[in-house]
């Protein structure tokens, strides 16, 4: 396979302190970057340097420390801004994670835009963040939920998902790309088709972007949602885009200080977005760490990333369905899918398999990757996960491929 | 590193008294929600005081499984009373090997059900609640 000239890995691992660790003897393969990413020292020593120099609560210090973390925070915001190609910092608001991007959505648009006898149109491939908040809102309005269904490659239904268009869908909320199938959506044309008919659409980038380029201007999308930690950054920040003059026509979220213009005992004013939905102090030092997540990742270039996971993904994918009596999950084509490869190898377990792996200093997941209804349709109790990212070798794969083979041998395969 | 499996495997591939009994006074059966384990246990007594034979049924990760089959093992022939003090050391040392916080679970789930039907069958299953919730 032709590699890509100008990525250097091995200068890329050198970065990540902790992938010098050595787990049971063997040098720690991470391959759980699904969930969450390991962290820069280039993020770590930013979070360190907060703390050490300019710690202070932001927006209302009138002193030089918390005006340089106020700089620091909104610096941050535009980076985010510049980084997913938003209008304007205005359109980035800061959350604890996609989880809860997706829950202010279902609260605070859901509640005002959609009402008794609506349907919410969501995949067979979602996560269950970008389900549960649905059901609940459904139950609470009287709404439906309608899913578009899943080819056993892991392609979605077009006819289905024009179907439920037609029939009136008020929300579409979609993976940008599925955490088990690996699968990358047509987001884009997704988006056109759905905005013909006047539905809104959401957007759970929290596999696309920290992997790939991802324009929201070019996609279109109302809102986008994803996750810090899953894109080197700490946890507890994540970032919910909305498109133009949605925020503003939307109800708080969370009420408190901050979020807020005027408060008189009856009756408050909101300041405008996107501080109406940040109340109470947010976690500050989780949003210039993703700024320096951000930074990192853009000096690298998300391109070349990509690229790289492309690869990676390409490689796992022929080596490891070498081994005997592997199924894998998801598209064939590694164009059409992102650095995520699940499988089970005959009867064994997955839990069984990700504690076997550990043994050789592989971290893998194993279970239903909070995607159970995508379990149910493939007809599988669970699935082991491995999921790449831009420090990952072919060395690896290679490992993982060994380690594979020692579980043969063991379960008697 | 040698993996606990190695010890394991022959009674998940191959497990003893998996099936059930016609005249069992004793059942229990429970779930470890992680794995989707499945265990269920049923005991024949001879007379009031002695497990004369035991069956495990279930489904679900290998070592829950597997160390279904070797506490029904151990179990055979014992005592109620000395089936009842059988520890979750007991069982680890059955496995031989060290498993994660997590994991602990799925070796003791047969453990846990087995305890819970005695219980119940002497009465006490009330008393028991605290002992069973750290299995």
């Amino acid at each position: 396979m032709q590699k890509t000239v100008q990525y250097n890995v091995e200068k890329v691992r050198q970065d990540f302190p902790i992938l010098q660790r050595i787990i049971n003897g063997k040098p720690f393969i991470y391959l759980d970057n699904a969930a969450t990413a390991q962290k820069p020292r280039q993020v770590i020593e930013t979070l360190d340097r907060f703390y050490k120099e300019y710690n202070a609560n932001i927006h209302r210090g009138i002193y030089k420390v918390s005006e340089e973390a106020t700089a620091a925070h909104e610096e941050a915001r535009a980076k985010v801004a510049r980084f997913i190609n938003a209008r304007s910092p205005n359109e980035i608001v800061f959350v604890r994670g996609t989880t809860e991007a997706i829950n202010l959505v279902a609260h605070a648009w859901g509640r005002k835009n959609v009402g008794l006898g609506d349907n919410i149109m969501l995949t067979e491939m979602e996560h269950h963040s970008n389900i549960v908040p649905w059901q609940l809102l459904a139950k609470e309005k009287g709404a439906s939920l309608k899913y578009v269904g899943i080819t056993d490659q892991g392609i979605l239904e077009r006819y289905e998902f024009q179907q439920h268009l037609q029939s009136g869908a008020k929300l579409f909320a979609v993976a940008h790309s599925s955490n088990v199938l690996g699968t990358i959506n047509p987001v884009r044309e997704l988006i056109r088709e759905a905005h013909k008919t006047g539905c809104c659409v959401l957007v759970d980038a929290a596999q696309s972007v920290p992997h790939m380029p991802v324009d929201v201007q070019d996609l279109d999308c109302d809102f986008l949602a994803f996750s810090g930690h899953k894109m080197c950054g700490p946890t507890g920040i994540g970032v919910l885009y909305a498109k133009g003059n949605l925020f503003d026509e939307m109800v708080p979220f969370h009420g408190g200080g901050e979020m807020i213009s005027e408060v008189h005992p009856y009756e408050s004013s909101w300041k405008p977005p996107p501080y109406k939905f940040e109340a109470g102090t947010t976690n500050i030092e989780g949003a210039i760490g993703l700024g320096a997540a951000i930074d990192y990742l853009s000096n690298i270039g998300l391109r070349k990333i990509r690229l790289h996971e492309r690869e990676i993904t390409a490689y796992a994918i022929d080596k490891l369905s070498r081994t005997k009596g592997i199924t894998i999950y998801g598209p064939s084509d590694p164009q059409a899918r992102g650095g995520v490869v699940s499988f089970n190898l005959g009867d064994v377990h997955p839990h069984d398999m990700a504690t076997l792996l550990d043994e050789d200093g592989i971290a893998v997941r194993s279970g239903q990757h909070c995607a159970q209804p995508l379990h149910e349709r493939l007809g599988i109790p669970a699935t082991t996960r491995a999921s790449f990212y831009l420090y990952n070798t072919e060395d690896e794969v290679d490992r993982l491929a060994n380690s594979l083979e020692r579980v043969r041998g063991i379960f008697k395969l | 590193m040698s993996s606990i499996y190695s010890e394991i495997i022959l009674d998940y591939r191959n497990p003893r008294n998996k099936g059930k009994l016609d005249r069992a006074q004793i059942r229990a059966k429970d779930t470890n929600p992680l794995c989707g384990d499945v265990i269920e246990i049923q005991m024949e007594l001879d007379g009031d005081s002695k497990v004369k034979d035991i069956r495990f049924n279930g489904m679900g990760c290998a070592i829950s499984q597997a160390s279904a089959s070797m506490l029904t093992e151990l179990v055979k022939g014992k005592s109620l009373d000395e089936a009842r003090k059988i520890s979750k050391e007991d069982i680890l040392s059955l496995i031989g090997g060290q498993l994660s916080a997590v994991r602990l679970k799925c070796a003791l789930l047969s453990l846990k059900v087995m305890k819970t039907g005695l219980y119940n069958y002497i009465g006490s299953l009330e008393n028991a609640k605290e002992e069973l919730s750290s299995l």
